[in-house]
């Protein structure tokens, strides 16, 4: 999981000035999955300012279309545990 | 004139579309973002200046997504440092050489496939030049109600230039174009972050592309395109919404089939005839969906802000910009009584049928009281912008008319 990170962070920053990110998500159970996964390919804030308006179905939706459409390697129990986390501390819709 | 019973409900118009207090009172943190966004833009949105770019405001970092602050709408040109940023993917090529710059033009629809510098793009075809609102698909996103998912733009991702560059037709002729071609294929130099992300390629139907209006812009206001608005060249698709637009443009390749990529064939649709839309992108439309395609007839009160506090009998003049999908805007109306009565403002300078319009309206608000003042624009087809949002998934096209508040002592 790490690894993932740490090779699209190489590739992704190297001379992109303005990608100096501190966008940081609150802290729960399942935070560092959803960092590790979610940042690999955007910033943060993209799942911070769609909230609170999903519900746990609508961001069931949303992790599913990252690994379906958009080639995220996610297993099934790490989808989860982001669902799980984005659910409790970014849903409510 | 302001009907006693506007006067005397002092501001507690019954409107559709008016917003809960909580939100007003998170908008006043952020006097730079308007109201009805969701709570987490007022959380997490920042006003932050990119290389080349005045503060804009941040909706995301990684891609960028940056939208242009009502306050800086001061004409009908949008200055480039002030143009939104949007990108779909965070592979964004960092330092680009012009002069080793190749636009390849190919495809099973051509029979001639060539390749041009940006010297001869320049030299070898003629310029044109026009005004045009280059606007979001996604534009206004963020008031749909229920919110739906995606970049939450608020009212800035739009601007109008004056792109100056060769005509696709032109080129496409070049390369000899053949009868048989359905679409144009476009492609620009971002890049997903992983493999196994679809690319963000276009397609265009073939009479979009050989519209004398089609340009492959290589100027922008006079002056180079910014890095982040597709430098050296992008694609320019007057009255059709910025999807289209292909910044960083490398190649475009004539397709005798449809194009069956992600972003045209899922991506960027629309529920089937559910907006008035004239023009139609043939080619893709489903039973279900088809592509987006034109803009629809719109209008933002640019000034006063929010919440101005004036007094009775004195005057100020709203402003506003005004746009459509290319038909050119015909009329805007303005009512300051909640939208019970409505009349027609100066229109500024016609600088042609894709770009803004101005239109200003002096008001004198005779008493005391709350305003809620809208603006309602028309275009030369007889459409009208929206009383009620038009649902859909994506949150497009939303040209619903938008109250501001005055409040006079």
């Amino acid at each position: 999981m790490r690894r993932i990170v740490t090779g699209a962070a190489l590739l992704l920053f190297s001379g992109n000035a303005w990608a100096q990110e501190n966008v940081a998500l609150k802290a729960g159970v399942g935070r560092e999955t959803v960092e590790a996964y979610c940042a690999a390919c955007h910033s943060l804030d993209y799942p911070r300012q769609n909230a609170p308006f999903l519900s746990r179905q609508g961001w069931e939706s949303e992790v599913t279309k990252m690994i379906k459409v958009f080639g995220a390697p996610i297993e099934p129990a790490d989808a989860k545990i982001i669902v799980d986390y984005l659910t409790a501390n970014y849903g409510g819709g | 004139m302001i009907s006693r019973r506007a006067l005397l409900a002092g501001g507690a118009f019954a409107l559709a579309g008016s917003l809960p207090p909580s939100r007003t009172t998170r908008a006043a943190e952020k006097p730079f973002l308007p109201q009805g966004l969701a709570d987490g833009v007022y959380d997490t949105a920042t006003l932050e200046a990119l290389p080349g770019k005045k503060p804009l405001i941040k909706l995301t970092e990684r891609p960028p997504n940056y939208e242009t602050p009502l306050s800086h709408f001061t004409s009908e040109f949008t200055p480039n440092e002030s143009f939104f940023v949007r990108y779909h993917l965070a592979g964004i090529p960092d330092a680009i050489d012009a002069a080793q710059w190749r636009l390849k033009v190919a495809g099973d629809g051509v029979a001639k496939p060539l390749q041009l510098s940006l010297s001869e793009l320049r030299s070898d075809f003629a310029a044109a030049e026009i005004a045009a609102v280059c606007q979001c698909s996604g534009n206004r996103r963020g008031f749909s109600q229920p919110h739906v998912a995606g970049v939450q733009w608020g009212l800035g991702a739009v601007g109008n230039a004056r792109w100056k560059g060769a005509r696709l037709k032109d080129v496409l002729s070049r390369a000899d174009l053949r009868t048989d071609a359905v679409e144009i294929v476009v492609n620009g130099a971002d890049r997903p972050a992983l493999d196994g992300t679809p690319d963000f390629i276009k397609s265009i139907p073939l009479a979009k592309a050989l519209d004398d209006n089609t340009l492959i812009a290589y100027e922008m206001n006079g002056a180079p395109l910014p890095h982040l608005n597709g430098f050296p060249i992008r694609l320019i698709v007057p009255g059709w919404t910025a999807t289209y637009w292909m910044k960083h443009l490398d190649t475009i390749e004539a397709s005798t089939k449809p194009f069956d990529g992600f972003w045209i064939k899922s991506a960027y649709r629309i529920p089937t005839g559910k907006f008035p839309i004239m023009q139609h992108f043939q080619s893709q439309v489903a039973a279900a969906n088809e592509p987006i395609t034109e803009m629809v007839v719109n209008s933002m009160i640019t000034a006063p802000a929010e919440g101005h506090t004036m007094r009775a009998g004195a005057t100020i003049e709203i402003r506003g910009l005004a746009w459509d999908g290319g038909y050119g805007i015909s009329r805007v109306e303005i009512a300051v009584d909640g939208g019970e009565t409505w009349r027609d403002a100066a229109l500024g300078n016609d600088l042609g049928r894709f770009a803004f319009r101005a239109f200003r309206f002096a008001f004198t608000p005779p008493q005391a009281g709350t305003y809620q003042v809208m603006a309602r624009a028309s275009n030369a087809v007889g459409q009208t912008q929206a009383d009620k949002l038009i649902f859909n998934p994506a949150g497009y096209h939303n040209n619903v008319i938008r109250p501001l508040t005055i409040n006079v002592l």
